[in-house]
Formats: C-alpha cells, sequence, structure tokens
C-alpha cells in the first residue's frame, strides 16, 4: 500500500473543501435550513403527524439524505472531473498507485466531506425542529455508508463525464427527482397503492426509509430489505469501478 | 551494463484508428543524456507518456530499470519523474503544497530538506508560498520540474522543456540538466531543434511518423545533419560542370543555371574562399548567391533514403 499517495490525495482533496467553503459546506447547509423553515416551521405546523412523528421531525432524515446524495456526487464527481480536465491527472497516472489507493484518496475526502455537512446539517435541524435518534449506531452507519456509496457513484460520473454538462446531468435529471419521489417529506403509505408500488423501484426510497428508521423506529419499507438494496448499489457502483479501472476507461488512451 | 529504459517491438494505436508508434526499439543508457528529436506529431509525447504509465501501450514491453512498466508498475514509476509538454498545474495550490503532494504520491515520507534544496534549485523558493497561478510561465515550468524532482527519481523525462522558455531560462535549464546528470539521473529530453540536441545529449534518436529513424552519439549524427549549402544562380547557364571544378562536391541543377554547393559546416576548411576562387578563374559568374541549412524535415527525408 502507498499509505503516501492516499494521504497526498487526500489532504489534496480536503483543502479543495476548504477552499471552496463556501460552496461545498455552507451553500448544503443554507439550502436544508431553508427547508427546515418553509416544511417544518411553517406548513409543517398545519400538517399534524405522520406515522406519530411530527412532520418537522419526519423530514430531517430525507433532507439530510437528500443533501448527503446531492452532496457526495457532487464532491467526488468534481473531485476527479477537474484533474483530467486540466489535464493534472497525469501526475496521478504516472504516480506509482494502484487504482485501489486512488479510489481511497478520493471517494474518502468526498465521503468524508457528506458525512461532517450530514452532521452539520443534523446539528442545524436542532435549531428549528426537536427529534429524537433512536439508534444512534445505526444511524451514523447509514450515513457513512450512503456518503461512501454515493461518493463512488460520483467518481464514477466525474471519469464518464467529458463536459460540464454531463457533470451536472446525472444528479439534476435522475437523483434530484428521485429524491423528492422517495419519500423525503411524505411516507410512502399515503400514496394510491399502485404508485406505492412503483415507488419501490427507486432506490431513494430504501436508503430514506432506512435512515429515518434509525431515527424513530417507523420506515416505510423492512429495515433488513432496505439495507441490502443499499449496499447492492454499492457492489453495484465496486463493480462498474472495477471495470473502469481494468480497461483505463476514460482514463487512458 | 543493463540500459536504464529498454523498449521493445512497442506499437500503438489510438483509438480512433491513428498509429502513432511503430515497431519502436530503443535502449537508453544509465547516466546519459537521450534527445528524442522529431517534427510535430512524430510520437514523441507518445512514446514518453507509455513509459511513463499515462497511455496503454497496444503492444510491446517498456523495461525501466529492468522493471517491466505494466507488471512491476509502482517499482518502475517511483524511478520515474516526468515534466510534461503542457504546462498543467494545479492553479489554485502554493508550490509548496503541490511538492508535498507530488512527493507524497510517489511514495516518499516527507523529507522538507530535499525539497527546500529543489526549490532553491530552481530559484523557486522566494516563491514557495505564491500560488500557481500567480507565477509566470517559466516559473510554471520550474513547478513542473521541481515536481517532476521531488521523489528523487533515478530518470527524467523532460517533454519539449524550452517551449515557451526565453533564452536565459533555456540556459538555466541545461545547466541543471547538466547538474542533474553529474549526480547520476538519466534525463531523456524532447525537442524540435537541432541545435538543442546538439547543445545538450550525449545520444540522439531520431523520429519521425512513429518509428525510430536511427540512434546515434551525438558527434557523427551531427556529421550528418550539419551540412549546409550555396545555391549560386548563374549569369550563363552551363551545360555542365568543368572538369577542372570536379574536386569540389558541385551538381548542377537540370536546368543548368544553379550551382549548388555542399559543405559540412563543422569543419575548419569549408572550402569556399578556394571554391570562389576557382569559379571566377573559369570566368563562371553569378548573379546572386544564397546559402541555406537543411531543415529537419530534409535532413530525415535524406537520413531514411541513405538507410534504404
Ligand atoms: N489521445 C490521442 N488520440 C488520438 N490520437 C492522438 C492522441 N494523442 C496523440 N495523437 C496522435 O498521435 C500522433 C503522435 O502525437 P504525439 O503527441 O506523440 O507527437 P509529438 O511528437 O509529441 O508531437 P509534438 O512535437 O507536436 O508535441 C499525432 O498524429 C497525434 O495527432
Ligand atoms: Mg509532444
Amino acid at each position: 500500500m502507498n499509505i503516501y499517495a492516499i494521504k497526498a490525495i487526500y489532504k489534496f482533496e480536503m483543502a479543495r473543501t476548504w477552499r471552496t467553503l463556501m460552496q461545498s459546506i455552507a451553500s448544503p447547509i443554507i439550502s436544508t435550513s431553508l427547508y427546515f423553515v418553509v416544511f417544518g416551521a411553517a406548513i409543517g405546523s398545519r400538517m399534524g403527524e405522520i406515522e406519530g412523528v411530527n412532520y418537522g421531525a419526519f423530514i430531517i432524515p430525507g433532507l439530510i439524505m437528500l443533501s448527503l446524495m446531492t452532496e457526495s456526487i457532487s464532491n467526488a464527481s468534481f473531485g476527479i472531473y477537474l484533474p483530467k480536465f486540466s489535464g493534472t491527472i497525469f501526475e496521478v497516472l504516472s504516480a506509482p498507485v494502484s487504482y485501489i489507493e486512488i479510489l481511497i484518496g478520493y471517494v474518502g475526502a468526498a465521503a468524508t466531506k457528506s458525512v461532517i455537512l450530514g452532521v452539520l446539517i443534523l446539528v442545524t435541524a436542532r435549531l428549528f425542529v426537536p427529534y429524537d435518534i433512536e439508534h444512534p449506531f445505526w444511524m451514523f452507519g447509514f450515513l457513512i455508508l450512503t456518503a461512501i456509496t454515493f461518493s463512488l457513484f460520483g467518481f464514477i460520473i466525474g471519469i464518464w463525464a467529458d463536459g460540464f454538462e454531463k457533470l451536472q446531468i446525472i444528479p439534476l435529471m435522475i437523483v434530484t427527482p428521485l429524491t423528492f419521489l422517495g419519500g423525503t417529506f411524505y411516507s410512502i403509505k399515503m400514496l394510491p397503492p399502485i404508485w406505492q408500488t412503483i415507488t419501490l423501484f427507486n432506490p431513494v426510497v430504501y436508503l430514506v426509509s432506512c435512515f429515518r428508521w434509525s431515527f424513530y423506529g417507523v420506515a416505510d419499507v423492512n429495515v433488513v430489505v432496505s439495507f441490502g438494496m443499499t449496499v447492492l448499489f454499492l457492489v453495484i457502483c465496486i463493480g462498474i469501478v472495477w471495470w473502469i479501472f481494468k480497461t483505463g476507461y476514460k482514463l487512458k488512451n | 551494463m543493463q540500459p536504464i529504459i529498454s523498449v521493445q517491438n512497442l506499437n500503438k494505436t489510438y483509438a480512433s484508428g491513428l498509429k502513432a508508434l511503430s515497431n519502436i526499439n530503443l535502449e537508453i543508457h544509465e547516466g546519459e543524456i537521450f534527445a528524442l528529436l522529431g517534427p510535430n506529431g512524430a510520437g514523441k509525447t507518445t512514446l514518453i507518456s507509455i513509459i511513463c504509465g499515462i497511455v496503454n501501450p497496444t503492444e510491446g514491453t517498456v523495461l525501466a530499470d529492468g522493471h517491466d512498466i505494466l507488471s512491476d508498475y509502482r517499482a518502475a514509476r517511483t524511478k520515474i519523474g516526468l515534466v510534461p509538454q503542457e504546462l498543467t498545474t494545479d492553479v489554485f495550490e502554493s508550490v509548496i503544497a503541490t511538492m508535498n503532494f507530488s512527493r507524497g504520491l510517489f511514495g516518499k515520507p516527507p523529507n522538507p530538506d530535499y525539497i527546500e534544496k529543489v526549490l532553491r534549485d530552481l530559484s523557486l523558493w522566494e516563491k514557495k508560498d505564491a500560488k500557481i497561478i500567480t507565477l509566470s510561465g517559466g516559473m510554471k515550468r520550474r513547478v513542473l520540474i521541481a515536481k517532476a524532482l521531488s521523489h528523487e527519481p533515478k530518470i527524467l523525462f523532460l517533454d519539449e522543456p524550452s517551449a515557451g522558455v526565453d533564452v536565459e531560462l533555456r540556459r538555466d535549464m541545461w545547466e541543471m540538466v547538466r547538474k542533474l546528470r553529474e549526480d547520476g539521473v538519466t534525463i531523456i529530453l524532447t525537442t524540435h531543434y537541432i541545435e538543442e540536441a546538439e547543445e545538450m545529449a550525449d545520444r540522439v534518436g531520431v523520429i519521425n511518423h512513429g518509428e525510430i529513424v536511427l540512434v546515434e552519439e551525438k558527434a557523427q549524427l551531427m556529421q550528418k545533419l550539419g551540412k549546409k549549402q550555396i545555391r549560386l544562380e548563374l549569369l550563363h547557364s552551363l551545360e555542365a560542370i568543368p572538369e577542372t571544378l570536379s574536386k569540389h562536391p558541385l551538381r548542377l541543377s537540370s536546368d543548368g543555371k544553379e550551382l549548388v554547393y555542399t559543405y559540412d559546416t563543422r569543419s575548419d576548411e569549408t572550402g569556399i574562399t578556394v571554391l570562389l576562387k576557382n569559379l571566377s578563374e573559369h570566368g563562371i559568374d553569378f548573379r546572386d548567391l544564397h546559402t541555406r541549412e537543411s531543415t529537419l524535415e530534409e535532413i530525415f527525408v535524406s537520413l531514411v533514403t541513405k538507410k534504404k
């Protein structure tokens, strides 16, 4: 293991975060706070409870997931896209590092940022609504698992993208809609039966459901199934990354 | 002695179908300065990129310090430093941060003293905390050289080190390259310029259209390359070159209006004075006179045809 290389990449990526603090940490916190103000405090007070949970508190896990997913993807995809775009990737490719090490450096840094962000949002939420965490250990576990999974997914997008539009299109066209339709702001049990079934094809449902369970002990879908689906998605991402590295896809001519 | 780099039957065809390298065989000796001389698009960068692991070879093997660059890439790459042709740096980083990054990437523990030495040697120490974006082009190139040296490589590739560099910096760079060689670093540089190859290299490899045309000691090559021509536009065209002038390497153009004299710029005796004297003795008058050096392209053509 080239530990120095992992550290170098990780440090470099974290330095980029602090340099762009506004963009990478402050802006997601501000936008999530707005959700809490609008949905939690203003509208939430008239919504009543969902499955025994106050509406303001009910949306917290979903909102954290929303930020976690979008930020993991954007952090990781930018992290690998920028050196590809500027040409500085040559140095990483010419260094005595294995792909695993490159991956740990980039994805590790992206996931770290997302976890920090998730925790900050959790703390911020406290300012707006009271909530409990029933299974803090699992909560933290899901947080990390999701951050890693979606950072991997972002890494794949960053390698695939050959322009800034492509970098944005998947988060914008797929991830955001799936998140909004994935039970962030409501319980899928509130939907008509046919839509409940369709919704089960949305992977985000499992993530949000799983995560909400760790807070309040209530879930839309069986927790074990949810957990399994998240791990499955992680495994698929790892498989794709493995193939990318094996073939040098879009990295080497 | 085992060559420090050994390239065997290397071929590269890009995904576009373009064959950039065909059947390259090349050996670089330890401790030498090797210049890879060739025109635009010859395949210099492609060859270097393959050795450094940035481009995948289509066929063939490369050993660096005895290590296969694919199966034993860690050992091979640790030995190699690369200064790329393009000025690609992380512009928002400081010089010292980017140096530490490079050293770490190549698996070396931090060594502030060594980093300081490299930066001082390249007159970058005062700029160590400056963001790279604030540096001039010449300084950026030096930063790239410093980065390539940050992990104490045994082999250094310089891809067109003199592109966009002024005369003074070029001289400094040559100076630095020589110093590195004294420290035992093997240097491979690419260039378009014969003069640069001549100034710097111990051996020169000429590459054109993806093929190594020849590899020779500089002195021998320069003899072949250092030819100049004088073209004399005659006032009255000639049928043939007079017998008495045959001791001169002269050629008459097909229309008989021009005499072409080829000579070696390097020899003490170019024979020009004698030629001109003899011409006037024979009453051969000329209207005008041009001299020109053979262009790189002509040299390639002549080298290739000579080989066949
Ligand atoms: N990524 C690529 N995809 C397809 N063709 C490429 C690629 N990179 C280089 N080529 C082609 O390969 C050939 C060799 O290019 P290369 O960059 O190796 O030449 P070079 O000798 O370094 O030229 P220069 O002196 O201009 O830097 C050129 O015809 C070039 O167009
Ligand atoms: Mg080139």
